[in-house]
């Protein structure tokens, strides 16, 4: 009898871990304008932050110059730094 | 200035203050319904671009993001013109929902102003006010940063008249 016919593997490299699924990370940098408490809010409103995270946060920013606010696939880094451009804050995306 | 009442943020404002809120949001829809030009630092500053190194990556997420964005920065400033009274003073009531497009819609407001004023991590607001006006009172400078400041009290204000986020 023969064996089921089994369709050929196209892709043998297949094995890579794909580019969307490596870390990538979106960056908020301080700004003179953005008053401390609003960012703050913002960490806690967009991420779920508790407020002790958030504030922490707000603080690197502020006295580091900028921070990584999350980590994740690109289009989620991406994402996040989009709505983070609806609150007014200045952010970007990079690799981890 | 904002408080907290009956589970709103509540503000009562004077003349001055509807016609300045109207007159600060209404600047914020015109610059981003006019063709807005990217290298204008105002529109720079409100749309980022989002890989700094790597123009045509961060031209092509514009192109799919751009519009969305624009159209949220609008509503949100058209929620500010929603909620005053139209002429005169007045009270303004928010209920959450209003009170985020407020308080996104502010910022805009501000990093639009604070961009114009050339605001920079150590300006000192008084200072700069105070040199302003011994430069010309009747100036549009000295207009600017009261308006800049009082925006950032309001926000701060409204800030405070939020419930605890859990």
């Amino acid at each position: 009898m023969a064996l089921p016919q089994v369709a050929p593997v196209e892709t043998p490299e297949i094995e890579e871990v794909p580019a969307e699924d490596r870390p990538w990370v979106t960056i908020v940098w301080d700004d003179p304008v953005n008053l401390m408490s609003y960012v703050t809010w913002v960490f806690q409103k967009l991420f779920g932050y508790s407020k002790e995270k958030a504030e922490q946060l707000m603080m690197d920013v502020h006295t580091k110059g900028k921070a990584v606010v999350s980590s994740g696939a690109r289009e989620r880094m991406e994402m996040d730094a989009n709505q983070l451009h609806g609150y007014g804050l200045w952010a970007t995306v990079d690799r981890a | 200035m904002f408080r907290r009442s009956g589970g709103q943020c509540v503000a009562t404002f004077a003349y001055d203050e509807v016609r300045v809120l109207r007159k600060v949001a209404a600047e914020v829809v015109g610059l981003l319904t006019d063709g807005m030009d990217h290298t204008d630092p105002v529109v720079d500053r409100l749309f980022p671009d989002i890989y700094p190194d790597r123009p045509e990556d961060s031209q092509e997420f514009r192109l799919y993001t751009e519009g969305d964005l624009k159209t949220a920065k609008i509503d949100q400033a058209g929620a500010i013109l929603a909620a005053l009274p139209d002429e005169g003073e007045g009270e303004v009531r928010l209920d959450g929902e209003a009170a985020e497009a407020w308080l996104r819609a502010i910022n805009d407001a501000r990093l639009a102003m604070g961009t114009r004023l050339e605001i920079q991590a150590d300006t000192d607001l008084a200072d700069e006010l105070d040199e302003a006006v011994l430069e010309d009172p009747g100036s549009s400078r000295v207009f600017q940063l009261s308006v800049y400041a009082y925006l950032g009290y309001l926000q701060e204000s409204l800030l405070n008249a939020l419930p605890e986020i859990k």
